[in-house]
């Protein structure tokens, strides 16, 4: 980050313990997170850290304990064992103090059937010392039309759209989004996406949980796949997916009998089989794709179709657990 | 405190808003107080039982009626609230968790010193008020009551599993014990296992508070029933917040 080494810093050459700890300390740090009811054992060790600026995301199946870790850094819940610091607070102990400077979205929330959105956002703002201007935030979300409605007329992203307000209400340094576009059609979902950009964009960080890897991979710039109450990997969404899925598919049409071998001497190419006029084309370097249109160059190989297909988040978590998370 | 009048306030737009709701509350109440008010009027002195009793206790029958149904809608509207997640956003925010209960029980005994009034200023052709200091003594007695209950009502909130039970379990607790209370039937007639149930009701004790306040006495000679309720009061709150549930 370019933090190391501004002026007046002697930030050494090659990177050391000293570099590490040069960083700006991070937003929260979670570790050893443990949360059971009864017998049931919602958070097993979580740990993790989020840098100041970024979206993070909690990404697994329901029921894999990212609400539950939300709550616990939120304070709406104490964890059995483990420590957490948000913006440096205990956020249960410290919940007063940190309540002002977090923002938060909760799942499956509702509001007052017979409330306004202008009264729901004017009301919110009445809680916090230094509110941002509600006509202004209701402007920004889209929701001036309806600042009048009662929440129970909204649409589905209206709705998660005044949530989304409300969370910002106090101009809080942390935003807590949970499973923010769950129930929305792909365009409002869309919207959804661009509006948590632009949070980020005004500099706060934004914590969200998703079961959607399509968002995960669009939206965050750094993801922690949970499973049974564990963090499995934490990483960027391509960093993960190079580390775990590093295969790269090339599928063409030719009808040059050829061909087949020609691939197969690519360098970096570990597979190739043809059926049916396609050819299917494996291999795990960076490259893959360029050095197969360029050898289709070399060789004018005549080609009527050609497609790639890159392993996504998707394909990680079946790798790394071993199951799909739709099942 | 902090944010208490403002959510106070939005909480009493937000019930004026449910036609049904305000007409239970506010309506019932009312009508069942003119309704069998009517019957009596014109008559110079009680001719039946029945005219006896509406002459006496009719106004405390409306009362309990009033926060009766006062209970039962915070019942409701904690278990909705609860259900949809609002008590837990409201969590979330800097309110302090006793300011958001606190709001709701403003918001009803604001309707029931609302619904009074209209009942003092309606029935004034059946129960020309001796003094004015009767009505205050009755209306400070009757919120003191209705506190109590709302205090009960909490418990139940805490307990009923949804909000499609609410409405139904918290009527079923509270409307039977009319029947008992000695408004309709003295308990010094009752077999003695149904006066010592009648004993450890809350609404015996309120129903007596209220007919003694009606009648004239001073408060002093009531203080029996006024430790009863506050006793309620105390041990239902101190109970609720151990378990009250937020979602």
């Amino acid at each position: 980050m370019s933090r190391i080494g501004g002026p007046g810093h002697q930030a050494p050459a090659a990177p050391s313990l000293l570099a590490v700890s040069a960083l700006p300390p991070p937003v929260i740090r979670a570790s050893g997170i443990r949360k059971t009811y009864g017998r049931v054992v919602a958070l097993d060790g979580v740990s993790f850290e989020v840098q100041r600026g970024e979206i993070f995301g909690l990404v697994g199946p329901n029921g894999a304990g990212k609400t539950t870790t939300m709550e616990c850094l939120e304070g709406l819940r104490a964890p059995d064992a483990g420590t957490i610091a948000v913006l440096g607070l205990d956020p249960f102990r410290d919940a007063a103090a940190l309540k002002v400077r977090i923002g938060v979205q909760l799942q499956e929330a509702q509001l007052q059937k017979r409330i306004t959105v202008r009264e729901a956002v004017d009301f919110w703002a009445s809680l916090y010392p230094a509110p941002v201007d509600a006509a202004t935030l209701l402007d920004q979300l889209g929701l001036r039309d309806k600042r009048h409605a009662w929440f129970m007329t909204l649409s589905g992203g209206q709705k998660q759209r005044l949530f989304i307000a409300l969370a910002l209400i106090n101009d809080p340094e942390v935003v807590f989004l949970d499973e923010l576009t769950t129930g929305l059609d792909p365009q409002a979902r869309r919207a959804i996406w661009e509006l948590v950009r632009g949070i980020r964009a005004r500099g706060k960080t934004v914590v969200l949980t998703t079961h959607l890897m399509e968002e995960a991979e669009r939206l965050c710039d750094r993801v922690a796949i949970i499973e049974h109450g564990r963090v499995i990997d934490v990483d960027t969404p391509a960093g993960l997916v190079a580390r775990h899925c590093p295969e790269r598919v090339v599928v063409l049409s030719t009808t040059d009998a050829t061909a087949r071998d020609r691939f197969l001497s690519v360098p970096g190419v570990e597979a190739a089989d043809a059926a049916n006029g396609s050819i299917t084309i494996r291999g795990r370097t960076a490259s893959l794709v360029a050095d197969v249109i360029q050898c289709v160059s070399t060789h004018r190989i005549p080609v009527t179709d050609f497609r790639t297909a890159m392993p996504s988040l998707e394909d990680v978590f079946l790798r790394l657990t071993g199951h799909s998370i739709r099942d | 405190m902090n944010g208490l009048w403002p959510l106070t306030w939005l909480e009493i737009k937000i019930f004026v808003r449910e036609p049904l709701g305000l007409f239970g509350t506010v309506g019932v109440p009312v009508l069942v107080f003119l309704g069998l008010g009517r019957l009596m009027s014109g008559a110079a002195a009680p001719a039946s039982p029945e005219e006896a009793f509406l002459r006496a206790g009719l106004p405390v029958f409306a009362a309990i009626l009033m926060a009766i149904s006062a209970v039962v809608s915070l019942v409701t509207v904690i278990a909705i609230y609860r259900e949809g997640g609002i008590l837990k956003r409201l969590r979330a925010t800097p309110l302090r968790p006793a300011t958001i209960l606190v709001a709701h029980v403003l918001v009803k005994l604001l309707f029931a010193a609302l619904t009074l009034a209209i009942l003092i200023a309606a029935g004034r052709r059946f129960y020309a008020p001796e003094s004015p200091m009767q009505v205050i003594r009755f209306t400070a007695a009757l919120l003191f009551t209705t506190c109590s209950l709302l205090s009960v009502g909490f418990l139940i909130a805490s307990v009923v599993p949804t909000a499609r039970f609410a409405q139904p379990l918290a009527s079923v607790v509270f409307y039977p014990m009319i029947a008992l209370s000695g408004l309709f039937y003295p308990l010094s007639l009752l077999p003695p296992w149904l006066e010592a149930v009648a004993r450890a009701m809350p609404l015996t004790y309120a129903v007596s508070l209220l007919q003694g306040v009606w009648r004239g006495d001073p408060l002093s000679v009531h203080l029996g029933d006024l430790a009863a309720i506050a006793l309620v009061f105390l041990a239902c709150t101190a109970l609720s917040a151990r378990v009250f549930r937020w979602e």
